[in-house]
């Protein structure tokens, strides 16, 4: 084992044992937040390596406990994976900073809590694990870290209203978690395996309606974990009760999960060569009743929330396209759409910090009196819209493109794309009338000073604005460099449709000091230690993986 | 591998999922929550059966390859339990915590309703934007449809 496969396990472990660490050093909360930054940090890098060696050498694969491919569990960065672990853990990062600068663990109190930054590291162990993983059992545990972790994160200090919602979305969270583990026994039962890459080709080898009813539990599974209408009722309803920066990083990260779980097993597992009629009209509804939920909406949470749903249509579009640019289109959507949904939560936890209410008929004048807020909410708002020069628009043409080609079910679903851009830029346009023009409104009383939401307070900390601008930054960056990103997501586009790379890179490995090892990190004299110190690092990972490794 | 279905399996398999997604749909919290318990229950008997019919336990040079029961199955269930019985227990201090806080454990259905009625309690600061709550609240009556139509 290389270094670099190495590194593929570090995203996963870094932050479990940083949530570990976190919990040692309990009560001392500067410790706390030093190790969660520089824990995510690193995890940055990491994943900017992982990244650049994918795209320059294919997929990375480290075979835990050094289990082969399809009898052990493997972990697999290629570069769609990559990508998105690349863009996560930046939001990840920022989303972090801007939480510690709320104070949202110690509430402003003297006694911090302990539980905060331990769990939000786990959060971000699962979400990278599902990047990772090449397995589907593997995919489900992945799943229940990280929705383990946001039960936690969405009840914390519960109030009425909170339990309510974090109820209701625990309980939808468990119920599609067991229907998961359903489609893994119906899985095994039907090939004898829970490797994706194996069971790309076993799949091929059983009867078309079989094939069906595996391919539609799994899109309702991860349906459910992405929001898809009609099975998104529980988003709005439970993601703006939470903290800002829990919900952006929910918005942000969590869905774009289940979307990439789609992605996954339905090109790697399922492949087709026309576009998926279902799929394609589930994205047409998702779009539309996403628009016009937001369009509707008074709280700014909540329309945000709507908007989430309505632009995993879009993910959802370029998938059922089916095509090599249809999947580039769902990837480079996907990497723009975590940035600005994340970017825009947070800078509505700094419009309500200030207005002291989420109502957007009660808000008004705010490009008066905080005109940095404009700034920060108009470019995302702008992005998140889809108008030239901005990310936003570039994903779009991307989706519109691979569209047009592909047939006139494709091309009247693209129609839909586009009404579901002009309502989008519709509502945030409404938001920029109530909220930042108009006469400006005193801030409301904090109605609930010991609440983590200090509201009502021109004051706000310095790190929330890092946090949130630099997320803006990002989005920028994206947009400046479309021409290499994009180019990325064509390669990316292109691997999951052929499937080639992936499945040769996991069932046939490559010797460790083969043409595919990136030249200076595979030389003979230091692959010796370096590889010992691997196999030390992936002895801990396969001691949580021993109950479910043969 | 064998794909024989033991016909019984199969029965309990149908009456735990049926009991499991019946008590799922039922308004009070603690059913919901035995509803989950049950449906687990089902999940892993399901991981269980995926292996194909018992045989003797997978101990090298103990039988011949073909006599042993399938050992990932039950590994993943396992894993699976243990998930599950976590997560039962997060569920169960919820219930809990939620009874503490509301004295009762039935699950509020009229979302929108309840949010508007939340938000009006608060004090006068609220009377500014009556005219503007009015005007919204059509729209919001209109969704909370939508999300009730969602969730049946």
């Amino acid at each position: 084992m290389t270094l670099l496969q190495a590194l593929v396990a570090f995203p996963v472990l870094l932050p479990m044992l940083g949530a570990a660490a976190s919990v040692i050093v309990g009560r001392r909360a500067s410790l706390q937040r030093v190790i969660g930054v520089v824990t995510l940090a690193t995890v940055c890098v990491v994943a900017g390596i992982l990244l650049v060696s994918a795209d320059r050498h294919g997929p990375v694969v480290a075979e835990l406990g050094g289990w082969p491919a399809p009898m052990g569990i493997v972990l697999v960065a290629d570069r769609m994976s990559a990508l998105l672990l690349l863009i996560s853990a930046l939001v990840t990062l920022a989303v972090l900073v801007y939480a510690i600068d709320q104070r949202i663990s110690d509430y402003g109190r003297e006694t911090a809590s302990t539980t905060f930054h331990p769990i939000f590291l786990l959060l971000s162990t699962g979400v990278s694990l599902a990047y990772l993983t090449g397995d589907l059992f593997t995919l489900f545990v992945a799943f229940e870290i990280m929705l383990a972790s946001s039960y936690v994160l969405i009840t914390r200090r519960t109030s009425a209203s909170r339990i309510r919602s974090g109820m209701t979305y625990v309980i939808v969270s468990l119920t599609s978690s067991l229907l998961f583990l359903t489609a893994v026994g119906f899985v095994y039962a039907a090939t004898g395996t829970v490797n994706l890459a194996d069971l790309a080709g076993r799949m091929e080898l059983l009867p078309d309606g079989l094939q069906a009813v595996l391919a539609l539990v799994l899109v309702v599974v991860f349906g459910i974990k992405a929001a898809i209408v009609p099975l998104h009722f529980w988003l709005p309803d439970s993601y703006p009760n939470a903290p800002a920066p829990v919900t952006a990083l929910f918005a942000g990260l969590l869905t774009k999960v289940g979307i990439y779980a789609l992605l996954r097993t339905q090109t790697l597992v399922f492949p087709q060569d026309d576009p998926s009629m279902l799929l394609l009209v589930i994205a047409a509804l998702t779009m539309v009743v996403g628009a016009l939920g937001a369009v509707a909406q008074d709280d700014l949470n909540r329309l945000l929330s709507f908007l989430l749903v309505s632009h995993i249509g879009f993910m959802l579009f370029g998938l059922a396209v089916w095509t090599p640019e249809g999947i580039a289109g769902t990837a480079l959507y996907v990497v723009h759409h975590i940035t600005v949904q994340a970017t825009l939560f947070l800078v509505s936890g700094l419009i309500t910090r200030r207005t002291g209410t989420v109502s957007i008929s009660q808000m008004g004048g705010l490009a008066q009196t905080a005109p940095h807020l404009a700034v920060l909410f108009a470019i995302p708002a702008i992005t998140l819209a889809g108008l030239p020069p901005t990310s936003g628009f570039v994903a779009k043409l991307a989706l519109l493109q691979a569209g047009a080609g592909a047939g006139l079910a494709s091309e009247i679903v693209a129609a839909f794309v586009v009404v579901a851009s002009l309502l989008t830029l519709y509502a945030v346009a409404r938001v920029w009338v109530r909220v930042f023009w108009g006469t400006p409104k005193e801030p409301l009383v904090d109605n609930d000073p010991n609440d983590e939401l200090v509201v009502g307070t021109a004051r706000s900390a310095r790190g929330m604005y890092v946090g949130a601008s630099s997320l803006v930054v990002v989005s920028i960056v994206i947009a400046l460099f479309a021409g290499p990103l994009s180019a990325v997501t064509a390669r990316a586009g292109d691997d999951l449709h052929s499937r080639e790379a992936y499945r040769g890179a996991v069932l046939e490995p490559a010797p460790p000091d083969g043409a595919t090892a990136a030249p200076g990190t595979g030389g003979p004299d230091t692959a010796e230690p370096e590889g010992a110190a691997a196999g030390e690092a992936l002895g801990a990972s396969a001691g949580d993986a021993a109950e479910v490794a043969p | 591998m064998n794909m024989t279905i033991n016909l019984s399996m199969a029965l309990v398999l149908a009456v735990l999922y049926s009991v499991g997604f019946y008590l799922l749909m039922q308004r009070s919290l603690m059913r919901i929550l035995i509803g989950i318990v049950v449906l687990g229950h089902g999940a892993n008997l399901l991981l269980q059966l995926a292996g194909g019919p018992p045989g003797r336990a997978p101990i090298l040079d103990t039988a011949g390859l073909s006599e042993f029961t399938d050992p990932l199955p039950q590994a993943l269930a396992l894993t699976a339990i243990v998930i599950t019985f976590a997560l039962t227990t997060y569920l169960l201090a919820l219930g809990y915590r939620s009874w503490v806080l509301v004295g009762h454990d039935e699950v509020q259905d009229d979302v929108e309703d309840r949010r508007i009625a939340a938000r009006q309690k608060p004090d006068g600061a609220m009377e500014e934007g009556t005219a503007a709550e009015t005007e919204s609240s059509p729209e919001d009556t209109a969704d909370s449809h939508e999300l009730e139509e969602g969730r049946k």
